[in-house]
């Protein structure tokens, strides 16, 4: 057969295209930009991840005089009762991380579902979905965290429940507009004809088209939920006193700024690093994903020659 | 070599006005490839040179060029674009300024777009006007004077309305007015009646010819349609892939084609008066950058021999410009014969049966008493212009468009309004088929899955037969395994309508509904897929309702057609009653005015 052997198909671009978000992140990666933000994430990660089986000491035991001047054995110097700053900031990562993470996922999750199914059913189910989000919006997102850890009280599974939920919101409106557009696309009413489910629509037709916002978005989350988690933290409102964290550090330590600094600075300094760079990986992703930047010729391929490039 | 070779093709003693000579147009990134190359031609005052091309053939690269314009990421790098006399391509930006709107203006294809919402038509005509100071003395009567030639009232107060409170042949119109204003020497025109009923691209044609005539500008029209471009220009030049591949007379080159690429593309233009059948030209042209050596045809060319590899001069056989090494044996070929398809008996069973269907968007009635019959075996079209509510009717009956009365009985039974309320099995036996190939496949999907999805909702298959029935849907739809593992964005537009046929296939239906499916592809394209789906239906002896608006293509594929008129049915029958002694006079009207290439090619 000859129709269309004109372009010869080289299979590692097919295979690539498959998934084209991971496609995208790789590209990400390997721009300056990317490349900068995904060092820095790494970095933190790795402190995070491996800090805790390297600490010189124990994070909870008192090892020298408070707020001590860094030395040869206390590399970071004391914090505000005597423990090691070193072994408090190696070991006070990994938890703050996992919450971050895990509140990332959920509040994503939750307000995907949300914007998703409010953009597809439209309706009632729209009006209802949307006016919960705009009530829930008006409160600010620290403030929405606090008000439930208050009431129920600093649990690790309710700081995840409380952040991720006041993510949600936000996740839900920028889901929906993106949602809306697809719902309406030819290639839905067409299952639709053959009436598959709204569900099953939504799974399986409208959501693999969002990948890209929602990586987008869950690139943001995190970085706003580290923010939030610390910043809990270092209210009181974290977890529980002995444990190291990088947010209750700062607070801690904030009375003894004048004799030892490090032991504000080296948590500030990473949580700075961690935010800082997914948010500059994200941008890059943003970038690479929308087009931002490309090769004019590519523009003028597509837009006026009505043709696609690969 | 070019100037020769274009300097027999006019002949005559009128004065050229345009004079384009070797552009060339690149992208600004890459010195390597060009978009369009070899460029030459000229235009006598009082002429029109329609500029005929497919998709990506550069051939409103070539228009821009002719305004000194390049879009972003392209530039001219070489040629001259010569305005009685004057070097378009070598003045300054700011005379260039000066000379676009006086010396040549531009028709664009989309007057909605091009016109400022938020401007009052008059006010618009008028800036246009003072751009120039001292080309225009009194611009108010001016304005009359124009409007009178391009046939718009000026009592009636258009001058004060907003562009969008004019239809869309007015604001074509608008901007004829406006383009004309300066009285400019060049005239160039992009496809500006694309958007527009026949009857109204009839009199905007009308219009345009007189008013080239009247101002003895000349004009360069852009087209994808050679109907239209058959009806209104002298001289005309096929574009294919970057390259004018076949340049002179108009009833030259459209009477006796000589390039094969020219051939392919007349085989491929359905007509009006009589059945045949649609040869669509096989694979796709080659992407600028991406050009075989030698001449960009060969590869889909069944003359190709082996001096293809080197790329051909433009020569003049039988008094045009040919761009092909065989030209002399293609000269004496002639009329593109056509095959006319036998006319079928319509005998079978009744399978669809539209009774009394009215349809309403809000307390809007869009479809008033629509009332006909689908035979089993058979295609039925249905025709009529944008707002007709042809669309409207073809969601009704598939279910898309709830809000009807009426009924539509389908196998013997009655169907529900309203997909939701249809069964399983109902939705199975008829298939929609969507306008728009770029929409209707999901570009996350490979064209496997793409096919496998209504087989796995429908039918309980095993793996192995389930990919059977893949492969024959492909391989019905004239596609290859190897596209099962595709992403719709790597195919072309007429590719993705064949996956959408394969799609509809698979599930064995019995009532195929096309909505429009051919009018985003280009004519070689739409031949194919037009020419696939006659075979299907024949050979599977399905009933099929082809909604078009285009007159022609009824013949190719339908042995009885409905014409919609504002929601109405206005006349219905065989095809070969209605179109040959049509009854009705909207009917009349509407084959009065479908541009025809037959008058020529006969």
């Amino acid at each position: 057969m000859a129709i269309s052997r004109t372009t010869t198909h080289d299979d590692s671009k097919v295979r690539l295209r498959r998934r084209e978000w991971l496609h995208n992140l790789g590209r990400a990666a390997r721009t300056p930009r990317g490349a900068v933000g995904l060092v820095m994430v790494t970095f933190v990660g790795l402190v995070a991840a491996i800090g805790p089986s390297v600490a010189p000491y124990s994070s909870t035991s008192f090892e020298t005089v408070p707020f001590g001047q860094p030395s040869k054995s206390y590399l970071l110097g004391g914090d505000v009762l005597g423990r090691d700053v070193l072994s408090r900031v190696l070991d006070g990562g990994w938890q703050l991380l996992l919450m971050a993470l895990a509140a990332t996922i959920f509040g994503v999750a939750v307000g995907a579902i949300a914007g998703i199914s409010a953009a597809y059913l439209k309706g009632a189910a729209d009006g209802l979905i949307m006016r919960t989000v705009d009530v829930v919006l008006a409160f600010p997102q620290l403030v929405f965290a606090l008000l439930l850890v208050s009431i129920i009280g600093p649990k690790v599974w309710i700081i995840v429940l409380a952040v991720g939920l006041s993510h949600a919101p936000q996740v839900a409106r920028v889901l929906r507009s993106a949602a809306l557009d697809i719902s309406e696309s030819d290639f839905v009413k067409v299952v639709e004809l053959q009436g598959v489910s709204s569900t099953r629509v939504m799974t399986g037709e409208v959501l693999p088209n969002l990948v890209t916002p929602l990586m987008v978005e869950a690139g943001l989350r995190l970085t706003y939920s580290i923010v939030i988690m610390a910043g809990l933290s270092f209210l009181g409102f974290g977890i529980a006193p002995p444990a190291p964290n990088w947010g209750t550090m700062i607070n801690e330590n904030q009375v003894g700024l004048a004799s030892n600094v490090w032991g504000v600075v080296a948590p500030v300094l990473l949580i700075v690093c961690l935010t800082i760079g997914t948010n500059i990986f994200t941008d890059a992703f943003t970038r690479v994903s929308l087009g931002i930047g490309r090769s004019e010729r590519v523009d003028v391929l597509e837009a006026e020659l009505g043709v696609e490039p690969l | 070599m070019n100037e020769i070779a274009s300097s027999g093709l006019l002949g005559t003693t009128t004065a050229l006005r345009l004079s384009v000579r070797d552009l060339r147009v690149s992208f600004t990134d890459d010195a390597g490839s060009d978009v369009v190359d070899e460029v030459s031609f000229d235009v006598a005052a009082g002429e029109v040179l329609g500029l005929v091309g497919e998709s990506g053939s550069g051939k409103t690269t070539v228009a821009l060029a002719l305004l000194g314009h390049a879009r972003r990421g392209l530039t001219i790098t070489s040629g001259r674009v010569l305005i009685d006399g004057r070097d378009l391509l070598s003045v300054s930006s700011r005379e260039l300024r000066i000379l676009r709107g006086s010396k040549v203006a531009y028709v664009p294809q989309d007057p909605g777009s091009a016109l400022n919402p938020t401007l009052r038509v008059g006010t618009q005509l008028e800036e246009a006007m003072k751009a120039h100071p001292g080309a225009v003395a009194d611009i108010e009567s001016r304005i009359d004077e124009l409007f009178e030639q391009v046939h718009l009232p000026t009592h009636t107060g258009i001058l004060q309305r907003y562009p969008h409170q004019l239809s869309g042949g007015q604001q074509q119109r608008v901007m004829l007015a406006m383009a004309f204003s300066c009285r400019p020497g060049l005239i160039v025109m992009d496809e500006p009646t694309t958007g527009l009923d026949v009857t109204t691209q009839r009199h905007v044609l009308d219009t345009v010819r007189n008013l080239c005539s009247t101002y003895g500008v000349a004009a360069v029209y852009v087209s994808h349609d050679l109907a239209v471009v058959s009806e209104l220009v002298s001289s005309v030049a096929i574009m294919y892939s970057g390259r004018i591949v076949e340049l002179g007379r108009t009833e030259r080159v459209f009477g006796e084609p000589v390039h094969p690429y020219t051939r392919g593309l007349l085989a491929a233009v359905p007509s009006p008066d009589r059945s045949e059948v649609l040869k669509g030209i096989e694979g796709q042209p080659p992407r600028p950058g991406h050009r075989p050596k030698g001449c960009n045809f060969a590869p889909r060319c069944q003359m190709r021999v082996a001096q293809c590899v080197e790329a051909p001069p433009l020569v003049s056989v039988s008094l045009r410009d040919v761009r092909c090494w065989r030209a002399g044996e293609t000269a004496s070929l002639g009329t593109v014969a056509s095959e006319a398809i036998p006319v079928r008996d319509v005998s079978g069973a009744t399978i669809l049966d539209v009774a009394n269907l009215s349809a309403n968007y809000g307390r809007n009635e869009v479809l008033h008493n629509i009332s006909f019959r689908v035979p089993a075996d058979s295609c039925v079209a249905v025709v009529g212009e944008s707002g007709s509510g042809k669309t409207t009717l073809a969601r009704t009956i598939v279910g898309l468009h709830s809000n009807s009365t009426g009924n539509i009985e389908f196998g013997g039974a009655t169907l529900a309004s309203g997909m939701k309320h249809r069964t399983k099995e109902e939705l199975r036996r008829i298939q929609y088929i969507f306008q728009s190939p770029y929409n209707s496949l999901n570009p996350r999907k490979t064209v496997g899955q793409i096919i496998s999805q209504p087989l796995e909702h429908f039918f309980d298959f095993t793996r192995a037969e389930r990919d059977d029935r893949i492969s024959a849907a492909l391989r019905d739809a004239s596609l290859s395994d190897e596209f099962i593992y595709r992403h719709p964005h790597e195919l072309s537009g007429g590719e993705r309508q064949r996956v959408a046929i394969a799609r509809a296939l698979v599930v064995d239906p019995e009532l195929l509904v096309c909505d429009e499916i051919t009018s985003a592809l280009d004519v070689s394209v739409q031949a194919a897929i037009v020419e696939l789906l006659r075979r299907l239906q024949s050979e599977r002896q399905l009933a099929m309702i082809f909604i078009t608006h285009n007159l022609a293509l009824v013949r190719s594929i339908a042995q009885s057609v409905v014409v919609l008129a504002e929601g109405t049915v206005v006349e219905s029958g065989l095809v070969e009653d209605v179109l040959e002694r049509p009854q009705h006079a909207y009917t009349m009207r509407l084959m009065a005015d479908i541009p025809k290439t037959l008058a020529i090619r006969s």
